[in-house]
């Protein structure tokens, strides 16, 4: 190619470059905006936009930890992302558990009614949860768990149920017939191969499933607002957060702080895992 | 492999005693109370038959709710859909692939909560005395412009603002599943379009965009079913004031602010209905899958 072509090529290719960076850039824009002015004092973040920040690196030296102390220290939000932990990780767990089990018999077991129950599932796993909430509030009230951590746990669980036996089983499914077979043949019970065959084989699958769940419940704020019913002290930090912008919505200092304390976790598990939770959107793009 | 007696219901047991409880029995009771006049957790109702259906028809907020979900559905699939393809098609070009669409992707971790503190950060308004620190005001000030009261300004402003950050989320989502489908289609299938004449526009069109129907179908399904019981974001962002209810918002609101749970339970299963088809669809899609296998 002439020297001539190879620019003529270089400029034609200008405008995707362009857009598909301006494109980048709006999706950055946001969060770094939150990113900025969570470190400025409040003084200054009202007297000046926090992009002025970007192109004054003088102003950095102005950059202080003092938003993040006081929204966690006198806001609270040191107790809900402890709580946040102490309701994701067994809403993550139990369901992943009873899921592992079910989905294992979907794929490998005959038994009347297993085509019913298994259309049943995938239609509950895009039932609107409005559906549920008051006759499982009434129960709640009832038997005193509203407002408990156990109550929110099964909650998830319920909730997060449907999907991972779909995914699970799909996955399960999938794996070559010939190597139950010859399990079952050398006289392995459904028991045995389910712990040395299809539990070890489906750490993909179950890996994807657990990021996906562990993100689900941690940025939930939906079944938390309907559940932990108004008791701070069981009450995750997206709930939290969600009161502090209804009592100061206008204290940018605190919010965005607040917003970033929220979001650390849940992000960086998304960029160390990225592929897994790909995998997983990939096989079972139908929840809602 | 047959399997016989018990052995199979001691593993799904568990499953199905917690499905239920917690999805199936509530599901069938919000039916039945929907044809309720219900004001408290504790004592029966009286039977009004379809007059809390008939309510959600002529309540002010509940027929804006109906409104703005339909509008939701359309604009947000429309738009995430659409510019999910048109970046998988546009990133498969350039080098920093991965980069950019991690970036765009990136927003799927954020809870709605803190998308709606990032995004409320965003549309920040001050009257125009003060300097803006919203972005977007800054920049129409900059322009020459007055600022503008974003999330007030009904109903096309605050509505399409809202929906721009669920649009916001959820376009990474659409690329990373479109992308994938893009990247299965045979190249040699599109050079030989190539080397036939046609250009780039008429091989989007006519070659690309076939191929990926089905997978369209599916990421546009996903997210209509989450556009209409879409919640967080209005209700952090607006709480459904200024014309901006939508039917989960006004639902949560019968439930908790007036108590009316057999009219909460009626707009339940109007988003349910609404929901419908596509749990159909899903139920369809999966039995065609079970034909192949």
């Amino acid at each position: 190619m002439s020297a001539y072509g190879r620019l003529r090529k270089c400029m034609g290719r200008i405008p995707l470059h362009v857009t598909v960076l301006l494109i980048v850039a709006l999706w950055l824009i946001p969060t770094l905006g939150l990113l900025v002015t969570s470190f400025r004092p409040y003084p200054e973040i009202l007297s000046s936009g926090w992009w002025n920040v970007l192109l004054h690196p003088a102003e950095w030296t102005k950059f202080t930890a003092q938003n993040y102390l006081e929204v966690l220290t006198k806001q609270g939000l040191d107790r809900s992302f402890v709580n946040s932990l102490i309701i994701t990780i067994p809403s993550t767990l139990i369901p992943l558990s009873i899921a592992a089990f079910a989905a294992y018999a979907f794929a490998w077991m005959t038994f009347p009614g297993r085509q019913l129950l298994l259309i049943l599932v995938i239609a509950l796993i895009v039932i609107p949860l409005q559906m549920t909430f008051i006759p499982i509030l009434r129960v709640y009230n009832w038997m005193g768990l509203s407002g408990s951590f156990l109550g929110l746990w099964l909650a998830h669980a319920g909730y997060g149920l449907p999907l991972m036996i779909y995914l699970l089983r799909n996955f399960l499914g999938a794996l070559p017939k010939e190597l139950f077979e010859s399990a079952f043949i050398d006289g392995a019970s459904y028991w045995t191969a389910f712990w040395r065959i299809a539990l070890p084989l489906s750490v993909p699958a179950l890996a994807s499933i657990v990021i996906f769940q562990f993100l689900w419940v941690w940025n939930d704020l939906l079944v938390a607002l309907i559940y932990v019913g108004g008791k701070q002290d069981v009450a995750p930090i997206t709930w939290q957060l969600a009161q502090l912008v209804g009592s100061r919505g206008q204290d940018w200092h605190l919010l965005t702080a607040g917003a970033f304390i929220s979001m650390i976790l849940p992000v960086s598990v998304f960029f160390a895992l990225q592929r897994h939770f790909v995998r997983g959107l990939l096989a079972g793009s139908i929840k809602g | 492999m047959k399997t016989r007696g018990l052995i199979p219901w001691l593993y799904i047991a568990p499953a199905l005693l917690i499905l239920s409880f917690y999805l199936v029995y509530p599901a069938i009771e919000t039916l039945y109370n929907s044809f309720f006049k219900l004001s408290s957790l504790r004592a029966p109702g009286q039977f009004v038959g379809l007059e809390n259906y008939v309510r959600i028809f002529l309540q002010q907020d509940t027929l804006i709710a109906l409104r703005n979900n339909a509008l939701w559905f359309l604009i947000v699939t429309a738009v995430a859909v659409g510019l999910g393809l048109l970046l998988a098609v546009l990133l498969d070009r350039v080098r920093y692939e991965s980069f950019a669409k991690s970036l765009i992707f990136m927003p799927m971790a954020i809870s709605f909560v803190g998308a709606g503190v990032i995004w409320k950060f965003v549309y920040a308004f001050r009257p125009e005395i003060y300097p803006q620190i919203g972005v977007l005001n800054a920049a129409r000030v900059a322009w020459g412009s007055d600022p503008i009261a974003w999330l007030t300004q009904s109903p096309w402003i605050n509505n399409l603002a809202l929906m721009a950050v669920f649009i916001w989320i959820w376009t990474g989502y659409c690329l990373v599943i479109l992308s994938a489908a893009y990247k299965g289609i045979d190249r040699d299938l599109l050079d030989a379009a190539r080397t036939d004449g046609a250009n780039e526009w008429q091989v989007f069109w006519h070659v690309i965009l076939p191929t990926l129907r089905s997978t369209i179908v599916v990421v546009a399904t996903t997210m209509t079913v989450f556009t209409l019981k879409v919640f967080d974001i209005v209700y952090v962002m607006t709480n459904g004031n200024f014309g901006t209810e939508v039917l989960a918002n006004a639902m949560y609101k019968e439930m908790y602010l007036f108590q009316r749970y057999g009219f909460a339970s009626a707009i339940a299963v109007v988003i349910f209905l609404a929901v419908l088809p596509f749990i159909v669809i899903n139920i369809r899609r999966f039995l065609e899958q079970e034909a192949v296998r």
